[in-house]
């Protein structure tokens, strides 16, 4: 059973605005979940739905096989959430900050349990100062602190390192991967690209409130450690000669270019065989270039395709 | 009941408190004094009695309704506007609490600064006039009920709030104008006919009152009515309380 199952989930505001528009996905315990998507995709809609700060128009969230709604109790206890932005009471102590979010959870005092948390975040010398004297790094630990006083399996990270510098981004990145190590499941969103490639396990996009592709990382990096090789050549061709039938060649419309797709991790590529395979059949070769497939290509094309899909 | 969680808002709530605790106390004492100079020695000392009671005891009962219920609906609305207005409501609403738990948490907090407050002045007017309390039972009901149903009050006052502007908006315009319209410094009696007719749509009439017949016997409409209407006047915040955490007005987007 998965951790999160969300499904069909539509947000309408007020206004007429649709900020989710039929979304479902499952989150796997254990796993970090990148969410990515550039700013107003439904990002935080969809973290504030599942967490009970917004409510849905339709569909259904559960958490932990608990309905988020009907059965709120169940279903927050297990969840944490560090917000996007720095929602903190600047007169209380980090220490006192942390015991109340212990308390609102419904979970007894444990003192053992909050030295540790704040000694994990580096907060422990800091834990008499009032939140306003820390600095924005600091308060940014405090919320990740709050969110994990109630000992949460699911932790959600809106934006952690929006606005972040690159030392503290790091550091956040360790952090995420020790509580993975706990066996917490974390759901991040961001729509800084190499964040998702750093931590994540699988990375989802969101866009204008639809998800257009959930993928294990693992499989969209063999995606993008292919190149493609493309050869454009001064005669066109009808067809790929048969003597080149072992490679997965595709011929242009107009017979003048050969797309080959390789792997560069692979210990041989093949160019060097095809390109004289090619001579041997009689084409000349005009111009050679490659192209890398990154991420950022994928997500790109993703949000272009959905845009002339909708103006369609 | 989630019961930590009670207990973790009402403790924030009262650190506050804590924070300015002889502010807390000292002004309630300085502004009782300044009433007692003005009102009973001043004024007092041309109005002989009220209905067989000195003027200068007669004011007690409404020197602490007004401040019990000013106290109450300043400390609540502040109390659930400001985690509005800095952002950490998430908390709140991503934590599993109901409404009931929440009041319970704010409002508990409110009423218990207000009636703290009460019973300050309460001290510092037994300094300057004799006090005889006639029933104390009823006085310790009348006291608690307004404390919890102006701290609900000025809770839905807090959520409705969407500025600090808006937050002072009903207390000044509405409640001031009713407690001091609401026989705290007077009888109902004293008034010409027509405007007793008035002043019997005050709701504030009836709990000053009760307030004041739990102290002297003396009341310008039946304990009953008093008591029913405090009851009333609670189940009608409580309502409302419940119908904002139901349909998310104004907290839940």
């Amino acid at each position: 059973m998965p951790t999160v199952e969300i499904r069909d989930v539509r947000k309408r505001y007020d206004g007429g605005f649709e900020a989710l528009k039929g979304v479902s996905l499952d989150i796997e315990e254990g796993e970090i979940l990148a969410l990515l998507g550039p700013n107003g995709a439904g990002k935080t809609t969809l973290i504030s739905a599942i967490c009970g700060i917004t409510r849905i128009t339709d569909g259904s969230i559960r958490v932990g096989g608990h309905d988020v709604v009907t059965e709120f109790r169940e279903a927050r206890s297990l969840v944490g959430l560090v917000p996007q932005e720095m929602n903190l009471e600047p007169f209380q102590t980090v220490i006192a900050g942390v015991r109340f979010s212990r308390g609102l959870f419904g979970k007894r005092p444990d003192e053992t349990l909050i030295e540790r948390i704040l000694r994990r975040l580096s907060l422990w010398d800091k834990r008499n100062a009032k939140v306003m004297e820390l600095s924005g790094g600091m308060k940014r630990r405090v919320l990740i602190a709050k969110a994990l006083a109630h000992e949460p399996r699911v932790l959600f990270l809106d934006e952690p390192t929006a606005g972040v510098d690159v030392e503290l981004r790091r550091d956040m990145w360790d952090t995420v991967a020790e509580l993975k190590r706990d066996g917490v499941t974390i759901i991040l969103t961001t729509h800084y690209i190499e964040e998702a490639e750093a931590i994540a396990d699988r990375v989802g996009v969101i866009n204008k409130g639809e998800i257009l592709l959930v993928e294990d990382k693992a499989s969209l990096m063999t995606r993008m450690g292919q190149k493609e090789l493309t050869i454009e050549l001064t005669d066109p061709i009808d067809r790929v000669p048969p003597a080149l039938s072992d490679y997965d060649l595709r011929l242009s419309e107009d017979g003048g270019s050969l797309t080959y797709r390789y792997d560069t991790g692979a210990d041989r590529t093949g160019i060097g065989r095809l390109m004289g395979l090619l001579v041997e059949a009689g084409c000349q070769v005009r111009d050679v270039h490659t192209a890398q497939n990154s991420l950022e290509d994928i997500f790109v094309g993703l949000v272009a395709r959905q845009e002339e899909e909708s103006a369609a | 009941m989630n019961l930590p969680a009670i207990w973790a808002i009402y403790k924030f709530e009262m650190a506050r408190f804590f924070r300015s605790i002889l502010q807390s106390f000292v002004s309630p004492v300085i502004s009782t004094s300044l009433y007692f100079v003005v009102f009973g020695a001043a004024i007092g000392s041309r109005i002989d009695q009220v209905e067989g009671v000195s003027y200068g005891a007669f004011i007690v009962p409404g020197l602490i309704m007004l401040s019990v219920m000013t106290q109450a609906i300043s400390n609540a609305s502040f109390g659930i506007y400001f985690p509005k207005f800095i952002g950490t409501i998430y908390e709140l609403l991503s934590a599993p609490v109901n409404f009931l738990e929440i009041v319970l948490g704010f409002v508990g907090a409110a009423a218990t600064k207000a009636l703290f407050i009460g019973v300050v002045i309460l001290g510092t007017a037994a300094f300057f006039v004799d006090l005889q309390i006639l029933h104390p039972v009823s006085m310790v009901i009348f006291l608690l009920l307004t404390c919890v149903s102006f701290s609900l009050l000025g809770f839905i006052i807090g959520i409705w709030a969407r500025n600090f502007e808006q937050l002072q908006l009903v207390p000044l315009l509405v409640v001031t104008p009713l407690v001091f319209l609401g026989g705290s410094f007077y009888s109902i009696s004293m008034l010409p006919p027509a405007w007793q007719t008035v002043a019997y749509f005050n709701p504030v009439v009836y709990l000053v009152s009760g307030f004041r017949w739990s102290f002297f016997g003396l009341a310008d409409v039946p304990i009953a009515v008093s008591l029913l209407a405090i009851a009333g006047f609670t189940a009608i915040c409580l309502a409302a309380v419940w119908w904002i955490f139901k349909t998310g007005w104004r907290i839940r987007t």
